[in-house]
């Protein structure tokens, strides 16, 4: 029974000796520490599988795929400890791509069915793909309460504010009065803000990345992978059929430079092609766009990923309404919680230090007992 | 003063009041004393769904009924011999039920004019002669129990709180019930309030000496112990026995078990006691909902632990997708539904068995899923194990069907032998094999590998969508997917093999009618067969625990007897599966009243069909 034998023992047990180290912000602890790494060289090629790839040409998803290809060797993980868990729809093919475990499930679940894996297995680094219908609408509630849990999982929800795999309906991302094969006068729905509402449901690390931009991608990914708890990242992702530019003025070389707010923790939030615009908080707490040259360096706002306090990530958060006017992409917010996981294992080595080892015979016997002879 | 003992061979007390009074608390108590004096027992707690109705209304009415003999008993008991009724409303909702010539103790304090009026009692019945065929005590409980404990430091609202530990003594005393185990537990429970913990004691052996001198009663009853085989035993309910069996079930196998819960009633109680036995590996994890928490069960079970997740009737129906899900992916999966009166929210405190075809055929597509039933409270310990031992033998979800009647329900258990449990063997998948294909099975079971991420070598996927035999790649290749309904279906009824068979029980051999059951109706179905016996007539019995797949003999057995009679808490859904599988004409009966059935009645309906012939 090979390493599974000793998986048995490891997580029942509840073992959690590992020291992180290289956590992103200074907990000495990082989702990565209990799981096992390799030391054989890793390279794109061998996180391909050999299924054909059946997106559309041209889908934002191959760009994705691409990129996490790409950027899981510089993990260095053991590729069998690595596990992505997909729901339904066009992203949630996702696994099928990926030469590592993977559980393509049920529409909306993925959160709930890799809280279980995770929950479980402190030894495998578990990702999840989902899209703004999958998690957004009929999995709203899995997601909120993963987030909430901070359960160890890398969620990536591919937006493209559409429904792909259902031929062209709106999806809760979609913008009102969207005409669709189900709303041909315009939908009436107001849409969900992914970044909002992650932020809202106590997410401790809640970022924005956009499918066309792989070096922004990955440097989103690498923070995200490290991250000790639930990391959502949402991907503007274009579909091409249903809903094809969507994302049109953020991938734009006239205009995108400025719209598109680059977070970066710890700096300045400043913008625009040559770096002439910034951000200013408000007395009401929103932000306003500046120009640099008519405002004191001091009262351009510098972002901090790292505050407890989730205002300002939820501001920045807000810019992007009206749509595209200033979309701030990279991290909002990248707190330190203890993970959900973590603290389940705590409480099961606790209960061992306490009471000692479970023994059966005694269990069964507790409790008033009565003997015939 | 002596008194005189008289001797009983059984008893059935039931001890109503409101929900707020601490019935089941006493009932409880009682129970254990009882099974510490050594005899047989079985017990049916009845309570609302509210937790705590207006006091004194009909629908705040909770009781707690015991049946106990110097021998063996299946049952609750149809009838009580003895009715204890803390107010009118206790009365009211309990007399229908109580024989000519029972005792009935009645809390007068409690019959004043407005609480009489609050049930639709024009007069006081205890005063009125409307009692006059049964032995009526006529007690003020309360206030004698305010009375034994005015030296205490004690509110007058808290004196009479314990007036249900006066009733315990006073019946302790009446029945020769031992007292020190309720001491101790009173000790134990109030250990951070001695003022109410030596109040209780006290009110508790003021009801025992009130027996000892009062001219109310010039009898007391002993019932001898009943003859039980030697061993070590306690008293047990359904659902700490099913909880226990889980536990067991991790023991045996070596995995962890991973309970994924959404609290319901009457299931609760099984994520309440696993939450407790963390040193043993056990994982419990409150979902966000039911679909979360199979969710969450199944994704543990894809990481190599045993998925459990316990449900009622409701929840079985969230969770059929992800029941679905784990036919497809063929991993092991514990669903445990603790069935209750629907449908919709039903009647969430009574029992049915109206899950069984929600249990066999709930889900889309052809999706086979074996389903177990424990026949008594001490028996689910024994289901639980043999249902994880198909689940992960066979890499298939299954759903076992207990029901509310046996979650709450207790009887003595003889503790087994955990050396002699049987082995669950989960056979992970190898590392590093040559061509690892996820989809080819084994010859003999057609279980399929079970190789969890972290295993080198056998990185794989699976989904929902077909699989093509043996790859498990996305196949929509019509006659793949005919195979694959086909093999799916042929390891669940290949399970057939591998399960005990249909046993019948036929002393006389030359019995012409069979009584056939399933689940929780067993002690009832069994004493009702007794009677039959006892008045001079042939009849069979058989009890099924395996409902699907049916054991290999079940088509023999229903065909050796010109009549089979199938009583049913449901309207005959077992029946309809066995006609229609072998074409037999059983003879439903069935009742759907939140309740039991009672021996009395089924013996019966058994009787008549056997006039009949």
């Amino acid at each position: 029974m090979n390493g599974v034998n000793g998986h048995g023992g490891g997580t029942a047990n509840g073992a959690d000796t590992a020291n992180g180290t290289g956590a992103a912000n200074g907990t000495g602890r990082t989702a990565l520490s209990l799981v096992p790494k390799t030391d054989q060289k890793q390279t794109l090629k061998d996180f391909k599988t050999d299924q054909e790839v059946r997106w559309c040409p041209g889908c934002g998803d191959y760009a994705i795929l691409a990129a996490v290809q790409s950027f899981l060797p510089e993990l260095g993980l053991r590729r069998e400890n690595i596990t992505f868990v997909s729901g339904i729809g066009c992203s949630s093919r996702f696994p099928y791509y990926m030469n590592t475990y993977g559980f393509h499930s049920i529409h909306g679940r993925a959160p709930a069915i890799a809280t279980g894996l995770a929950t479980s297995r402190p030894d495998l680094s578990v990702w999840v793909v989902t899209g703004d219908g999958d998690a957004l609408s009929i999995g709203g509630n899995h997601l909120i309460h993963a987030l909430r849990r901070n359960v160890n999982l890398k969620i990536l929800l591919f937006n493209n504010r559409i429904y792909g795999l259902t031929k062209g309906q709106y999806s809760p991302t979609s913008e009102i009065g969207k005409i669709t094969k189900s709303t041909p006068m315009g939908s009436l729905d107001a849409p969900f803000n992914p970044i909002s509402l992650a932020i809202g449901a106590e997410g401790t690390f809640v970022a924005r990345t956009i499918d066309s931009d792989r070096k922004h991608l990955q440097s989103v990914l690498r923070e995200a992978a490290q991250h000790e708890g639930t990391a959502l990242v949402e991907i503007y992702q274009n579909c091409n059929i249903f809903n094809d530019n969507a994302f049109e003025p953020l991938k734009d070389a006239e205009v995108r430079d400025d719209i598109t707010i680059r977070l970066e923790h710890g700096k300045p939030i400043t913008f625009g092609a040559d770096q002439q615009k910034a951000l200013r908080r408000t007395p009401g707490g929103s932000f306003e766009v500046v120009n640099v040259a008519d405002v004191d360096p001091a009262e351009i706002a510098v972002h901090d990923a790292h505050n407890p306090d989730p205002s300002q990530a939820f501001a920045l958060s807000r810019l992007d309404s009206p749509a595209f006017e200033h979309t701030p992409i990279g991290v909002f917010r990248n707190v330190d919680r203890p993970s959900y996981d973590q603290e389940m294992r705590a409480q099961m080595n606790e209960a061992v230090e306490q009471q000692g080892k479970g023994d059966l015979a005694a269990l069964l016997g507790s409790g008033d007992t009565w003997r015939i002879d | 003063m002596t008194k005189q003992v008289q001797q009983l061979d059984r008893v059935i007390i039931r001890f109503a009041g409101d929900s707020g009074d601490g019935m089941q608390l006493t009932g409880d108590r009682f129970t254990q004393e009882t099974a510490a004096f050594g005899n047989d027992l079985s017990t049916l707690p009845n309570f609302p769904a509210e937790i705590r109705a207006p006091a004194g209304t009909l629908p705040g009415v909770s009781s707690f009924q015991l049946h106990f003999a110097d021998h063996d008993i299946l049952t609750p008991g149809d009838a009580p011999n003895v009715l204890v009724a803390m107010n009118p409303a206790a009365l009211k909702a309990n007399i229908g039920d109580l024989p000519r010539g029972a005792d009935l103790i009645v809390n007068t304090d409690e019959f004043t004019k407005r609480a009489l009026a609050k049930v639709g009692y024009a007069g006081n019945p205890v005063e009125d002669g409307s009692l006059s065929e049964y032995h009526v005590h006529a007690l003020p409980l309360t206030s004698m129990t305010v009375t034994a404990l005015a030296d205490f430091d004690l509110s007058k609202k808290d004196a009479e709180r314990a007036k249900n530990m006066f009733a315990l003594g006073l019946l302790s005393w009446l029945y020769h019930r031992p007292t020190e185990g309720t001491i101790a537990f009173l000790e134990k429970k109030f250990g951070k309030k001695p003022e109410i913990m030596k109040a209780n004691i006290a009110a508790f052996q003021a009801g025992w000496s009130f027996g000892e001198t009062t001219e109310a009663f010039s009898v007391s009853y002993e019932i001898k112990p009943a003859e039980q085989k030697p061993g070590l035993y306690r008293n047990i309910t359904g659902n700490v026995a099913l909880s226990y069996g889980l536990v067991a079930a991790g023991v045996q196998s070596g995995l962890p078990i991973y309970l994924g819960s959404y609290p319901i009633t009457p299931a609760s109680d099984i994520l309440h006691e696993l939450s407790k036995h963390k040193r043993f590996g056990v994982r419990t994890f409150q979902a966000e909902d039911e679909i979360a928490a199979v969710g969450a069960a199944l994704g543990a079970s894809f990481g190599g632990s045993l998925g459990v997740t316990t449900t009622s009737g409701p929840g079985l129906a969230l969770k059929s997708e992800t029941i679905g899900l784990a036919v497809a992916t063929e991993l092991p999966l514990l669903v445990i539904d603790v069935q209750r009166a629907g449908p919709s929210t039903g009647l969430p405190t009574k029992t049915e068995q109206a899950d069984l075809l929600q249990a066999m055929h709930g889900r889309n597509g052809e999706a086979p899923v074996p389903v177990i039933a424990p026949q008594s409270p001490s028996d689910c310990f024994d289901a639980a194990l043999e249902a994880a031992r198909i689940a992960v033998e066979y890499r298939t979800p299954v759903i076992l069907l207990s029901d509310g009647y046996l979650a709450n329900g207790s009887e003595p258990w003889q503790l087994p032998d955990v050396n002699a449990l049987p082995k669950i063997e989960p056979g992970f998948a190898q590392a590093d094999q040559e061509d690892f294909q996820p989809f080819k099975r084994d010859p003999e079971t057609l279980a399929r590998p079970w190789a969890i991420p972290g295993t080198p070598g056998l990185e794989h996927r699976i989904g929902g969508l077909e699989k093509a035999d043996g790859s498990g790649n996305i196949s929509y290749d019509p006659s793949n997917h005919d195979r694959m309904v086909r093999l799916r279906q042929a390891k669940v009824d290949g399970i057939a093999n591998n399960i005990a068979p249909l046993a019948v029980d036929d002393p006389s051999g030359e019995a012409k009618v069979l009584v056939l059951g399933w689940g929780g109706t067993y002690g009832a179905i069994s004493a009702a067969v007794r009677r039959i016996r006892k008045a001079g007539n042939n009849v069979a019995q058989a009890h099924l625990r395996h409902l699907n797949p049916f054991p290999a003999n079940i088509a023999e057995v229903l065909r050796s007897y010109d009549k089979v009679i199938l009583p049913e808490i449901n309207l005959g859904q077992l029946a309809l599966l066995l006609r229609g599988r072998y074409l037999v004409d059983v003879i439903s009966y069935n009742q759907v009243r939140g309740l039991p059935f009672k021996a009395e009645e089924l013996a019966g309906v058994i009787q008549d069909v056997i006039d009949s012939e």
